[in-house]
């Protein structure tokens, strides 16, 4: 099976400033399906730019990007927002959920752009099967200011997934959660690796790259390491793990002679 | 003591104060300076003396306030929508409101009355002219102070400029539109005032509250303006208190201005 996303040698230059910046130079890597990746490296290293070039975003100064076998530096720009709405989802570290709309309608939107091909009632089946994926089924009716940061997450997820894309980029999507909620969006998204969905997500915590399935550290705009995790950490067992933790602490607590 | 049972005892506490100085300073008065400040009961005779006329004018004021204020808001949400569209338009744009908003409104009267004739034409303009600014600036600032974040996602999704305005520019500026809706609220029974006071007409169904005040204070009937003044307040209170109501009832499911015990 050729590769979903396939680079060769690529090259990004900005030339807006004073100084033409180099930020990538000569990436080449292919992420097959089902694959879980996690990008990491300092600021500065190139990894906003290559996931803004996965994205599309962003087209090379040189080299090749093949996204599904369709080669991206040839695409106008109406054709690169086609691509990206066929067969990408999104994700961000800071929710981006309109305020004044239910998670449900949140979910829905990206369905309403471009091409309209869906009756409401379709939209709205399937913004509800993207919710019950992130396990926020019951909250279709929730106001953002009414869910907690994890659970905005998910239902940024949901949003991501309505368009039912291939491939899942997240940027920093645990960077505004605490450590519990962190692992909780992390199982989502193993849940989601798991049903096929290939996912590349920019981190810069070892320890959330570590429920991924491959890590690749760039520095100074070319690929320093690329290597499969060992001993992956998996959301349901991490989980578990700090629920009987709690409950010791609960233990103790209560146990510990009165005075 | 509880803090809501202190919530109304200390204003009432304070006003009751305020009208014992107040009897206290008219007895304190020279028997021929006491016109000066009428007494309270003074100013309610009046109320039950000039009640009809002050009614009607009002009804008249409140009539051109309103009206003024309605304009004010349905042209500056269109200019503001217009202004949002792009930095040139909001550049070539700014002075010339600059300009209309600096022109004492007393200088703009008599050209008006010119122009229209005196009645509830000019007081309904000269209420718009107050009113507008404020609309108009808060409405444009809210438009163009969407998070970026939020733009970029909507041009990631290809949304049209068309939904970019309808489903996020417009719901985002609402909380500064109902700041300018309030200023507005506060500003048009007093632009009503003006008006009237300045390109006001007694005739048909007489004048407003400006014109009252006029005829009052060239009659010397001082408890007469005391009553017109406490009017006036009133109104005010009334155009804030329903543009709070209507701001509560657009804003409170998701606002984080507004707070929420329902979690």
């Amino acid at each position: 099976m050729p590769p979903i996303v396939k680079i060769e040698d690529l090259h990004k230059i900005y030339d807006s400033g004073e100084v033409p910046v180099h930020a990538v130079r000569g990436v080449s890597l292919d992420i097959h399906q089902k694959e879980f990746l996690a990008l990491m490296g300092a600021s500065g290293s190139g990894k906003s730019t290559l996931m803004n070039t996965l994205g599309c975003l962003d087209r090379p100064t040189r080299g090749r990007y093949l996204l599904d076998g369709v080669d991206v530096a040839q695409l106008d720009k109406n054709e690169l927002a086609d691509i990206r709405n066929q067969k990408l989802g999104f994700v961000f570290q800071g929710f981006n959920l309109l305020s004044r709309t239910t998670a449900l309608e949140n979910v829905e939107l990206p369905m309403l752009y471009g091409k309209r091909k869906m009756s409401s009632k379709q939209m709205r089946e399937r913004a509800m099967h993207c919710l019950e994926i992130v396990g926020l089924a019951k909250r279709f009716d929730h106001m953002p200011n009414q869910l907690s940061g994890g659970q905005q997450q998910r239902v940024a997820i949901a949003r991501a997934l309505v368009n039912e894309p291939q491939v899942l980029l997240a940027d920093e999507p645990t960077g505004n959660l605490d450590s519990k909620t962190s692992i909780e969006v992390m199982g989502v998204f193993q849940k989601l690796n798991e049903q096929g969905i290939t996912i590349v997500m920019v981190t810069h915590e070892l320890d959330v790259a570590h429920y991924c399935k491959r890590n690749l550290i760039l520095r100074d705009g070319v690929i320093v390491r690329d290597e499969l995790v060992q001993d992956r950490s998996i959301a349901e067992i991490e989980l578990a793990k700090l629920k009987e933790a709690e409950t010791a602490a609960k233990l103790l607590a209560a146990g510990s002679p009165a005075h | 003591m509880p803090r809501r049972l202190l919530q109304f005892l200390l204003p009432a506490a304070v006003g009751a104060l305020m009208i014992a100085l107040w009897y206290g300073i008219h007895a304190w008065l020279s028997e021929d300076l006491r016109f000066l400040l009428p007494t309270p009961d003074a100013i309610l005779g009046a109320f039950r003396e000039h009640g009809a006329e002050l009614a009607r004018a009002t009804l008249n004021t409140g009539e051109g306030a309103l009206l003024g204020w309605l304009l004010a808001v349905a042209v500056g949400f269109a200019l503001a929508v217009g202004l949002s569209l792009s930095p040139l338009v909001r550049l070539s744009f700014y002075p010339y409101l600059m300009i209309l908003q600096m022109t004492p409104i007393i200088v703009f009267a008599p050209i008006l009355v010119l122009w229209v004739g005196a009645g509830l034409k000019s007081v309904v303009i000269i209420t718009f002219l107050i009113c507008f600014f404020p609309l108009v600036v808060n409405t444009t600032q809210g438009l163009i102070s969407v998070d970026r974040n939020q733009v970029e996602l909507f041009r990631l999704y290809r949304a049209s400029r068309w939904q970019e305005l309808w489903l996020l520019r417009i719901p985002a500026a609402l909380p500064y539109f109902f700041t300018g809706l309030r200023i507005a609220a506060t500003l048009a029974p007093i632009g009503a005032l003006v008006g009237d006071y300045t390109a006001g007409s007694s005739a048909g169904d007489g004048g407003g509250l400006g014109f009252q005040t006029l005829i009052y204070s060239s009659q010397a009937k001082y408890p007469a303006l005391f009553a017109t003044a406490a009017v006036t307040c009133a109104l005010g209170f009334l155009f804030v208190a329903a543009v709070l109501a209507l701001s509560w009832a657009a804003l409170h499911s998701w606002h984080d201005s507004y707070e929420r015990n329902d979690q």
